[in-house]
């Protein structure tokens, strides 16, 4: 299927629509209208508002707090520290080491200390204004290299280096004939959602729990750490998701949550906290800066025999997911090619920088941007062209990985390679005092969670009179899941009408919204609960018409028997009954890497290429997009008009790391944390995007569809870098590129 | 961040004439932004506010029909003038053309620029009824949208324009 940007979208979509139409949003006319609720627009009568102080310095101890003045201030109703916290006092996604107001000692500029309820956001700021913090400055480390020296002093008590892996695999004494090399660098790019951090919680009537509206990505791990922290039984927490304004990964880790919910339970108002830009940059975390060395060994034909990697990752001073952002970096090494042999070390390490986790890419991006850059060098070592390296080296379904698993994903990518080298070419002549490049790059990316963990997704349904309910705990951040649900629900069930209940913690969890998982995990859960309650529908139809069961289907929005002896709407079999089912779906199971780096780790993988074209000006070291080209590999679109916007708006993504994103710290303070000095992609910056959809249907996938979000990101960033390489005949080795790099 | 002073407080009210009603403002201080009093004061919260410095655009209202960032306008020195917000510029509960147009084809995906996004093209489209891409894309490249990469938001303002044209025909 290829989709012309000008034609993504004008395919008829009936109101409602089944799967695989481009079914127009549920929430898209109040988000028009304006009239959506997002986090930071929920308020109640009489609420509080609450703010943080921050940690001005990366790396202080506190020698002393007084928040004594602060709290005589008329319309101040509670300041609180570390030692106001009743339960866990740190948290953490994988590793609870994230305190939740700092403990004797700082790590990062901006790392919370304490924080106030008051009558008002001035009264706020002047009440944090009032608290009087003793510190005692130490040198901070901000050098992630360092921190993999065991030598060095820690800065946390779980020690510097949070995950070391190796992947050892094959032949080590493999050597050339052609060898190629390079280090490369990634900065700190930001999520840079814009709806910013924000939340209401309210205390339940009479003390004990607390329910929270919030922006987040996994309802039910924030309720995991709130109520750890809070000391409350898991029930006691109830999270509602809040609109949520974009969310990219920031906001899989805890930000504001536990703040909000112990200011609520202890002056037993409703509080309401809201990051401005400059907190949100430093309140959650962002994707890892990386280093990354690559070698890679080939035969002359440019065929890859053996690689050589080593990465270092800056997590910044707490875990978050770096372990598991660790593990995508080495086992993504390879990129989407046949490699029998590799060695491979990385590392995640602590620094006093901004804490690093989740983002959009989730590791792969810091893979792919080296292993292209490698593949652009060797094709130029082996004199051959640029899709044609690429070509040789395709993975293939049933290629062993370099972790000794074997793809058992649908793996087109000699096709996704060959369809966006076909894609026409953008017909804007070359700009003025600028030159023209072309640049290649191939990614793979794993979808769902990997080494061992279940992260499986609950929906709930109910059919009565024609009308289906959904419940669900899926985040809906944006990429259109309640789209997609009511999609499922009238394809399976035969129905027009798609009820979508409240999205919160009242029913099993979603897992989070993340690795590319929720079209699989909380669809399958979706269609498992619709096709409980198909069953049991046809069931009734088969019993009251004495039918045989076998023969009864859905077609459309009758139930029919194939022999045509009857056709009854499923309005009117369903009226005066009521089904109720709840499905759980899980994926295979995955299994931890051993020391040597091997193991079935990973659930399933999706592939994406990009060609990209760009002008440069050399004198003026600017660089501007002419076009982006893709083909990637959706298994199956369930909603052409949902998957172009996630392939555009990831390309959007990729581009800015490749050209201005990067939030950056000097000695661990952050110089340009606003979006005067942050720069993200505007309308003028984004180029014509040209979409070819592979359409493989996914055999493990319970739709036969792939995730869609990350792909697009990946690979965009070293595609637009290799146009610029092609343009000037140089080599670039970081992200963002800025005008001195490629200055001649 | 400067602690306020309490002499910036001020217990007089004022009016705005926004979408075309008289509204008091009480409270607040003097120097609120418009952003601020359309959301915390009026309770309009259809008005986003993601910069707080005119970068993002996700503020935009219209001023005596001129395109601002409500963030950037002290709510006082807008006394006087017609502001028009998103609750403003179709009448309530009902979508427009740009609105419609912007759902059906694909423009919004978490919305939290739209409704700048929606004030910025009616904007456009009353000063230029015929824009080109480029023209398109420099009237909207003051509001960011993180997340469609606006290839679908061209598409919607296209659409816009071109159902404009044929109307008139």
């Amino acid at each position: 299927m290829t989709v012309g940007a000008a034609s993504a979208s004008s395919s008829a979509s009936t109101p409602g629509g089944r799967l695989g139409d481009s079914a127009p949003r549920p929430d898209g006319i109040a988000k028009a209208l304006g009239t959506f609720s997002f986090a930071g627009d929920i308020t109640a009568d009489g609420c509080l508002w609450g703010a943080t102080l921050r940690s001005p310095h990366p790396h202080a101890l506190i020698v002393s707090i007084d928040v004594s003045s602060a709290l005589k201030m008329p319309g101040v109703h509670a300041v609180v520290t570390a030692a106001d916290v009743p339960g866990s006092a740190t948290y953490g996604l994988i590793i609870s080491d994230q305190p939740v107001f700092a403990q004797g000692v700082v790590r990062f500029v901006g790392e919370p200390v304490a924080a106030v309820a008051a009558d008002d956001p001035d009264l706020c700021r002047r009440a944090l204004a009032a608290i009087v913090v003793e510190y005692e400055v130490l040198t901070p480390l901000t050098d992630p290299e360092k921190a993999t020296d065991e030598s060095v002093p820690s800065i946390h008590p779980a020690g510097n280096v949070v995950r070391h892996q190796r992947i050892v695999c094959g032949d080590q004494s493999i050597e050339g004939p052609v060898v190629v090399e390079g280090t490369y660098h990634l900065g700190r790019q930001d999520q840079a959602f814009l709806g910013l951090e924000a939340a209401l919680a309210i205390p339940d009537p009479g003390g004990g729990g607390v329910e929270i509206h919030v922006a987040t990505q996994w309802l039910h791990e924030d309720r995991r750490q709130m109520a750890a922290c809070l000391a409350l039984p898991d029930e006691e927490v109830r999270i509602v998701l809040a609109g949520v304004g974009g969310a990219f990964g920031a906001r899989e880790d805890i930000s504001l949550q536990i703040h909000c919910g112990l200011l609520a339970l202890k002056t037993g108002r409703a509080v309401r906290m809201a990051y401005d830009r400059s907190e949100s940059f430093v309140g959650h975390v962002h994707r890892h800066p990386a280093t990354v060395f690559m070698r890679h060994h080939a035969d002359h034909d440019g065929v890859i025999r053996r690689i050589e990697a080593r990465f270092v990752l800056d997590g910044g001073p707490y875990a978050s997911t770096s372990s598991a952002v660790l593990l995508n970096a080495v086992t993504h090494a390879q990129g989407p090619y046949r490699c029998p042999n590799a060695t491979i070390d990385g590392w995640a390490v602590r620094t006093n920088n901004l804490p690093s986790g989740a983002m959009r890419g989730f590791g792969v991006v810091q893979a792919c941007f080296a292993h292209e850059r490698q593949m652009h060098k060797l094709a130029e070592a082996c004199g051959l062209d640029q899709v044609e390296v690429r070509l040789r080296n395709a993975m293939r379904t049933g290629d062993r990985l370099i972790t000794g698993q074997v793809m058992k994903s649908v793996a087109p990518v000699e096709r996704i390679i060959r369809e966006v080298a076909a894609l026409r070419m953008p017909t804007e002549p070359v700009g003025v005092h600028a030159r023209r490049g072309v640049g290649y790059a191939v990614s793979l990316k794993n979808l769902m969670y990997s080494e061992g963990f279940d992260d499986y997704a609950v929906a709930r349904v109910r059919l009565a009179d024609g009308v289906a309910t959904v419940k669900f705990a899926t985040a809906e951040v944006g990429q259109g899941f309640v789209t997609l649900a009511q999609q499922i629900a009238r394809t399976v069930l035969g129905v027009e009408d798609v009820v979508l209940d409240r999205i919160d913690t009242l029913v099993g969890s979603g897992g989070s919204t993340s690795a590319s998982r929720q079209t699989w995990m909380s669809g399958g859960a979706v269609d498992g609960a619709c096709r409980l309650v198909r069953d049991r529908l046809l069931h009734l139809v088969a019993a009251r018409h004495g039918m045989d069961l076998s023969r009864l289907a859905i077609e459309g929005t009758d139930i029919v028997e194939t022999g045509g002896a009857l056709r009854v709407p499923v309005s009117e079999a369903s009226a005066g009954v009521e089904f109720d089912e709840t499905f759980e779906h899980h994926h295979p199971a995955t299994v931890h890497l051993d020391a040597d780096g091997q193991g079935d780790c990973h659930t399933a993988f999706a592939f994406a290429a990009h060609r990209a074209v760009v002008d440069v000006d050399p004198e003026l070291g600017v660089v501007k997009v002419v076009q982006v080209a893709t083909s990637q590999d959706v298994g199956r679109a369930l909603n052409p008009l949902a998957v172009v916007g996630q392939i555009e708006g990831g390309i959007a993504q990729g581009i800015g790391l490749a050209l201005m994103e990067e939030l950056v710290q000097i000695d661990g303070h952050v110089q340009n944390a606003t979006f005067t000095d942050y720069l993200v992609p505007t309308f003028l910056d984004m180029p014509e995007v040209v979409i070819s959809l592979v359409e493989e249907h996914e055999p493990l996938a319970p739709l036969g569809a792939k995730g869609v979000g990350e792909p697009p990101t990946i690979s965009a960033t070293p595609a637009v870098v290799a146009a610029i390489c092609d343009a000037l005949g140089i080599e670039v080795d970081r992200v963002p590129v800025r005008p001195a790099d490629i200055y001649r | 961040m400067t602690p306020m002073n309490d002499a910036a407080h001020s217990d007089v009210a004022y009016n705005l004439h926004v979408n075309g009603q008289q509204r008091e403002v009480v409270g607040g201080s003097v120097g609120e932004s418009l952003l601020h009093v359309l959301r915390e004061r009026l309770g309009l919260m259809g008005t986003k506010g993601a910069c707080e410095q005119g970068e993002c655009g996700s503020c935009s209202v219209l001023v005596e029909d001129v395109l601002v960032c409500a963030c950037l306008v002290m709510a006082r020195s807008a006394v006087g003038q017609r502001i028009v917000t998103i609750e403003g510029i179709s009448p309530i509960g009902t979508p427009n053309d740009v609105q419609r147009a912007f759902v059906h084809a694909g423009a919004v995906q978490c919305g939290f620029c739209t409704p700048g996004l929606v004030i910025a093209t009616h904007s456009l489209l009353d000063r230029n009824s015929e824009p080109t891409e480029l023209e398109i894309r420099e009237g909207l490249a003051g509001n960011i949208c993180r997340c469609t990469g606006y290839g679908r938001i061209l598409d919607a303002v296209q659409r816009v324009a071109a159902d404009r044209q044929g109307g008139r025909e």
